[in-house]
């Protein structure tokens, strides 16, 4: 059976990101006929010798005529055991939002970077932002291999240049992928004039890597949803039935399992696990099932259901980093709305202490967070949260900051000093 | 189970859980939710979804049609017999009523599909509906594909690209003032293949036409269109019997039908699997008019 892989795709302007979204999807033979006639018919209107897969890609008309890309754009392609979906993150507008966006979901950032400049500013923003957003795997392409006549020594220096920012950030696991994506080198078919790289294609790359989260290891985190109660089934079995929906947001809960209510501190133990289609005596992330427990502890939607074993502590106050999306600038005293798993609750933002200077690694005084700001802040609650480090937990790490009276996404929040816990100054 | 593969999910579930969170979440977080539902396959595999996600409770919602007095009689017979099964109540917004009464003007090529926002528009205000589930996929076309799960419609309906919320994790914000309105789109991340797929593993019934079957059609623009009563060949469009079927269910007017020898859902998804023309490039005139199209009939609030 196939499975699923989740990737965001992000570079600076003319790193060729789209020839090579482009190429993946053709060479994958996910562009079907209809979609390419119509990039050759434009191709060659505007004097192309060949069809140009940058087109394949080409956004919304609005964007056309106001040249810019306002929006991540979403595209699927299939091989014969694994499906994609691919984040398109454009990068010249809105970068950190659109960046940030994309990696939140995604298993594997796949970052451009022309052979010709190597590591830029852009480079180091997208690295941080994917190790901030804690992205499992980072694949950086080295595009345009053709200008540098396939030259193994000029790739071999931008892959170190790549490695050793990467290290800055804390990203362990960067993988580096000499490309041209306009020619097609080492996308979907190993080139053979890249002699001196016996490593895999991008594509064969993203076949093999391990989508995200590891059920086996991580602890049960079971945000409720809704509580399910028929009471007016025609059905007489469900007559008492009371069941709480939500999706395994990390770890795996067996029938059995004794399992602590948040933020009540109540304990209970699972009995039954069920679905439409039957009754699992296992579930794991991120299956989207309904559990039965032993006793009524009165749970409701917002609450969280954790092993027993492993038992996040609920707070009020929150320290935590925010990827600041909002054109409007965050003040101290800031009256906001946070979202966390399935709990809404009031906020002030108590302090704000800093705001991210990615060149240096380091937080510099900051008393306010403007938009692409990365900045650390302090949060109080009006009702206790399991908030968990986002470096730990990636599912109870993570919260939105919305605002109370417009209703907008201001902020991706993640509990915790999320970039600087783990990066290394660079050196 | 120490095995880490059996802990993953395959594709098909993967989006099955995902589609039941995002359907759960509306099903908790709004007051009036309503489904679209047309008897198209894409929202029969969303309706029973719904289903699924709230089992064994009833579905705590409705569905609405927005008819445009040129479906497909099995089509509507499906829609009928499908809520009756269920025992969901079924709004429809009759697109007739409002030409009736002057309210909408045909248009001069007879398709009805631009005329359906309207409609569409009015039900929601008239019902305060404040969470549309709609089944558009994202690999359907390029406005669809910047289209976010959770999407906010201002109070004239409006969906306005560049001010989109950032949508995080999996962290869906539904927060929207008086008048206006969310429109949620569980199948965001399904392909026309994985809804093919899914209908065979679920074994979902569907209407006939989506399976190869005789019928008389005529050929205009390059599509193959039933013969019925809203659909008319002219002058020099001649009719002949052949075995076609259905990718989409819409107007039939401006829904065209593939010659296909695809008798059963194995056959589909086999021939949905090697097909090399996209959905709507295969059978949709009206999406075919400008390259923009979706895109603008998206922003006037269409579904």
């Amino acid at each position: 059976m196939s499975t699923l892989l989740r990737l965001a795709t992000a570079g600076s302007v003319d790193d060729g990101k789209s020839t090579l979204v482009g190429r993946l999807l053709f060479d994958s033979k996910s562009v079907l006929a209809d979609q390419f006639d119509s990039i050759e018919r434009v191709s060659r209107d505007r004097g192309l010798a060949t069809a140009d897969l940058a087109l394949l890609t080409d956004g919304l008309r609005s964007e056309r005529e106001q040249g810019i890309t306002i929006d991540v754009a979403y595209r699927y392609f299939a091989t014969a055991n694994r499906s994609f979906i691919l984040a398109d993150c454009p990068g010249h507008v809105q970068y950190t939002r659109n960046t940030v966006t994309g990696a939140s979901t995604a298993d594997v950032v796949v970052l451009l970077v022309d052979v010709r400049h190597g590591v830029q500013e852009q480079t180091r923003r997208h690295l941080a932002v994917a190790s901030l957003l804690r992205v499992p795997h980072v694949v950086v392409v080295v595009n345009k291999i053709d200008l540098v006549d396939f030259d193994g020594g000029v790739y071999a220096d931008v892959a170190e240049q790549v490695q050793q920012t990467a290290r800055g950030l804390g990203l362990a696991d960067v993988t580096t992928v000499p490309v041209s994506a306009l020619e097609g080198d080492n996308v979907v078919t190993a080139s053979a004039r890249t002699p001196w790289y016996d490593g895999p294609t991008l594509l064969e790359l993203l076949e093999t890597l391990s989508p995200v989260g590891d059920p086996d290891v991580e602890p049960l985190r079971f945000p409720v949803q809704l509580v399910i109660r028929p009471q007016s089934a025609a059905d007489d079995r469900f007559r008492d039935y009371r069941g709480y929906a939500g999706q395994v947001a990390s770890g795996s809960v067996r029938v059995g399992d004794p399992v602590t209510a948040l933020p009540s501190g109540r304990t209970s133990t699972v009995v039954g696990i069920d679905t439409a289609d039957g009754e699992l005596t296992e579930a794991f992330a991120p299956q989207s099932v309904t559990l039965r427990l032993a006793d009524d502890i009165d749970l409701a939607r917002g609450d969280l259901l954790a092993g027993s074993d492993d038992v996040p502590v609920a707070t009020q106050d929150v320290e935590g980093t925010l990827a600041w999306l909002s054109d409007a600038p965050l003040h101290p005293g800031a009256r906001v709305l946070v979202k966390h798993g399935t709990r809404t609750v009031q906020a002030i933002v108590r302090t704000i202490d800093g705001v991210l200077d990615l060149d240096a690694a380091a937080l510099v005084p900051a008393t306010s967070l403007g938009l692409n700001d990365i900045g650390h802040v302090t949060l109080r609650l009006a009702q206790a949260v399991p908030a968990e480090q986002y470096t730990r937990s990636r599912s109870t790490g993570a919260f939105l900051v919305v605002d109370p009276q417009e209703g907008h996404t201001l902020a991706a929040g993640m509990v915790g000093d999320a970039l600087l816990a783990h990066a290394a100054p660079v050196g | 189970m120490t095995d880490t593969d059996t802990r993953r999910l395959t594709q098909l579930q993967w989006l099955e859980s995902e589609a039941i969170h995002i359907i759960r979440e509306v099903g908790a977080e709004f007051e009036r939710p309503v489904l679209l539902f047309s008897g198209g396959k894409d929202s029969v595999v969303m309706l029973h979804l719904a289903v699924k996600a709230f089992w064994p409770a009833p579905v705590p919602f409705g569905v609405l049609h927005v008819d445009t007095g040129h479906n497909f009689p099995e089509v509507l017979a499906f829609r009928d017999a499908t809520v009756e099964r269920l025992g969901i109540r079924l709004e429809v917004a009759s697109v007739q009523d409002y030409i009736d009464d002057g309210r909408l003007r045909e248009r001069a090529d007879g398709t009805r599909n631009p005329l359906q926002t309207q409609p569409l528009l009015d039900a929601i205000a008239g019902h305060r509906f404040d969470a549309v589930f709609g089944g558009g996929r994202r690999d359907e076309e390029k406005a669809r594909a910047k289209e976010r799960v959770f999407s906010l419609r201002d109070e004239f309906g409006q969906w306005d690209p560049r001010n989109q919320r950032p949508e995080l994790w999996n962290l869906y914000n539904g927060r929207h003032r008086p008048g206006e309105h969310v429109r949620v789109f569980p199948l965001s991340n399904w392909t026309e293949l994985d809804v093919w797929q899914y209908i065979a593993q679920e074994k979902i019934e569907l209407p006939g036409l989506y399976y190869a079957h005789e019928r008389e059609v005529f050929e205009r623009d390059g599509m193959l269109l039933a013969v019925g009563e809203h659909s008319q060949p002219r002058d020099g469009e001649t009719v002949e019997r052949r075995q076609v079927r259905y990718r989409t269910v819409g107007d039939m007017s401006c829904t065209g039908a593939v010659e296909s020898d695809a008798v059963t859902v194995a056959d589909v998804v086999t021939e949905v699997a090697a097909t090399r023309v996209t959905e709507r490039g295969a059978t949709r005139a009206d999406d075919r008019m400008s390259e923009a199209a979706m895109e603008d009939r998206k922003k006037e609030g269409y579904f």
